[in-house]
């Protein structure tokens, strides 16, 4: 077994927007996609959520805030699944929730440095 | 006379754990053999002097008197003392004068029994020679029954236990709690092996009733006396002792036979012990101190919502949600296959037969016995393979029987 990151993009939205009930709906979406990869056995670690504001440090020390204009999807957050090879880790990437908001999951193999 | 014997087996098998500790304590662990012989000699000299005489007005003081004089005896006569323990006392600054008697005082045996608790939970000694020694040194248990619990023979669990008291001595196990630093990692190791007695008793093969609650009962005991303890507790331990108080509440009401981990829904709820539901819902309460989420507090909740007998969305979606959160901290197949179960529940039978399809454990029962439910009056004939799968792979006579019901019981399609 080799270890994949799933990293999911999202368009970049104000969260705090979102009313109560479709947070809700969307955190246990979420919830249910990963406990399914995790019901298979492989989830090798979960990531952590990213916040959405941060900032972006560029050469000549120049310091931009987020939302990162320039890139329309920003990483949200990330997880690590265990699978053969890459076609199986994208295969389990499907159904991922960040797909329903016009979202995006990249799907990168992970090497011990 | 059959009360009268019942009444001492338990109080002997109370004792013992007590008295042991305290002899242990006294003379140190690389001792503990001959604790246990002077507290079965006392045994012995109780029953002969109890039958001719009758019970003594406080018979645990009788056996205390006793045990006292015997270990004094014991030590003099082996000169244990003199070689052993009289130089170590001195290196203590400790010495009296005196040989010290074993103090029988509820403070001194509560202390020592904590701290055989956490000699008896070393990580150093293997899990399963853990289980004996803790069912024998901290529970009372005498080895038939031991034998009888792990379906072995005495003759095993004898050489068990021995090895495990070796590792004790070539280990240097000391009596003592763990210091301030290392109390979080060593509480884990003494949390899980309570768990595993409890387990053992709850799921164990024997067929032996009396002794599988036995068996509970002295796992939770050992959670409740941990939780006594201000310097070493820690919300965790409340959550597994909520965690014992909710499965032990449906002891009565499993079917007699083996139970599968999945499918609660044929359970007589009449026969829930409500008390034991009431506690488990106190030390759930307690357990929500702190930020820590451990995975005896997701379990209690599971199984806090198993004890509430109507189903709902609501509870559903709860348990998926807790069986998620398990999953990512602890898998099993079973965890997996209990939440494909409230997948179902919560979500739906089409959404669970996409996830339940994908688990492929092929060489498990219940997986299989799982997915028959799923396509049960869906496809009748997909559900029919899967049970007579079930029914190739189940180990027992008895889970053939419950396998050959379900597809009895499934309409031709």
């Amino acid at each position: 077994m080799k270890e994949f990151a799933l990293l999911f993009r999202f368009p970049s939205i104000d969260q705090s927007k979102i009313p109560p009930d479709e947070y809700k709906a969307l955190a246990k979406k979420w919830q249910d996609w990963v406990g399914g990869i995790a019901a298979q056995g492989k989830i090798s670690a979960t990531g952590l959520r990213l916040g959405m504001e941060g900032k972006v440090l560029k050469p000549g020390g120049v310091v931009t805030d987020g939302p990162f204009v320039e890139i329309r999807e920003i990483l949200g957050s990330f997880i690590v699944i265990k699978a053969d090879d890459l076609e199986e880790a994208t295969t389990l990437a499907h159904g991922c929730p960040a797909l329903d908001s016009n979202g995006s999951v990249e799907i990168r193999p992970i090497f011990a440095v | 006379m059959e009360k009268e014997k019942e009444y001492l087996k338990h109080l002997f098998q109370q004792e013992f754990t007590k008295m042991v500790a305290v002899i242990s304590r006294l003379f140190g662990l690389e001792h503990i053999e001959t604790a246990e012989d002077i507290v079965s000699e006392t045994f012995l000299k109780a029953t002969e002097t109890w039958e001719e005489k009758g019970l003594p007005p406080n018979p645990t003081a009788w056996l205390y008197v006793v045990a006292k004089q015997k270990t004094l005896y014991h030590f003099r006569r082996n000169k244990i003392l003199e070689r052993k323990i009289k130089p170590e006392l001195k290196n203590r600054q400790q010495a009296t004068v005196d040989i010290e008697e074993p103090d029988f005082s509820q403070e001194n045996i509560k202390d020592s029994q904590l701290q055989m608790l956490f000699a008896v939970c070393n990580p150093a000694i293997a899990s399963e020679a853990q289980i004996g020694l803790a069912l024998r040194i901290l529970c009372g248990f005498g080895i038939d029954e031991i034998a009888e619990a792990f379906l072995s023979n005495k003759e095993t669990i004898n050489k068990r236990l021995f090895r495990a008291k070796e590792k004790l001595r070539t280990e240097n196990i000391k009596m003592e709690l763990p210091p301030e630093q290392e109390i979080v990692a060593r509480l884990d190791n003494v949390l899980h092996i309570i768990y595993l007695l409890f387990s053992e008793g709850y799921y164990s093969q024997t067929q032996n009733q009396i002794l599988r609650k036995d068996l509970c009962v002295e796992a939770l005991r050992l959670g409740l006396m941990l939780t006594t303890y201000e310097k070493i507790h820690r919300p965790k331990t409340d959550a597994l002792v909520a965690l014992m108080c909710f499965h032990a509440s449906r002891f009565d009401a499993r079917q007699t036979e083996e139970e599968s981990p999945i499918l609660y829904e044929q359970q007589d709820a009449e026969l829930w012990d409500k008390e034991l539901i009431e506690q488990g819902i106190h030390y759930l309460y307690l357990s929500a101190q702190g930020d820590e989420v451990s995975s005896y507090h997701l379990e209690a909740r599971i199984a806090y919502w198993h004890c509430i007998k109507e189903d709902s969305k609501e509870k559903w979606e709860e348990i998926l949600s807790l069986y998620n959160q398990l999953l990512l901290v602890n898998y099993s197949p079973s965890v997996a296959l209990n939440r494909t179960y409230a997948l179902y529940k919560a979500n739906g039978r089409r959404e669970a037969i996409v996830e339940a399809e994908k688990l492929r454990l092929d060489n498990n029962h219940f997986y299989f016995i799982l997915l028959g439910e799923l396509y049960k009056d869906v496809d009748n004939i997909k559900a029919r393979l899967h049970l007579q799968k079930a029914y190739e792979l189940a180990k027992t006579l008895t889970e053939r029987q419950g396998i050959q019901e379900k597809i009895d019981a499934l309409l031709p399609s």
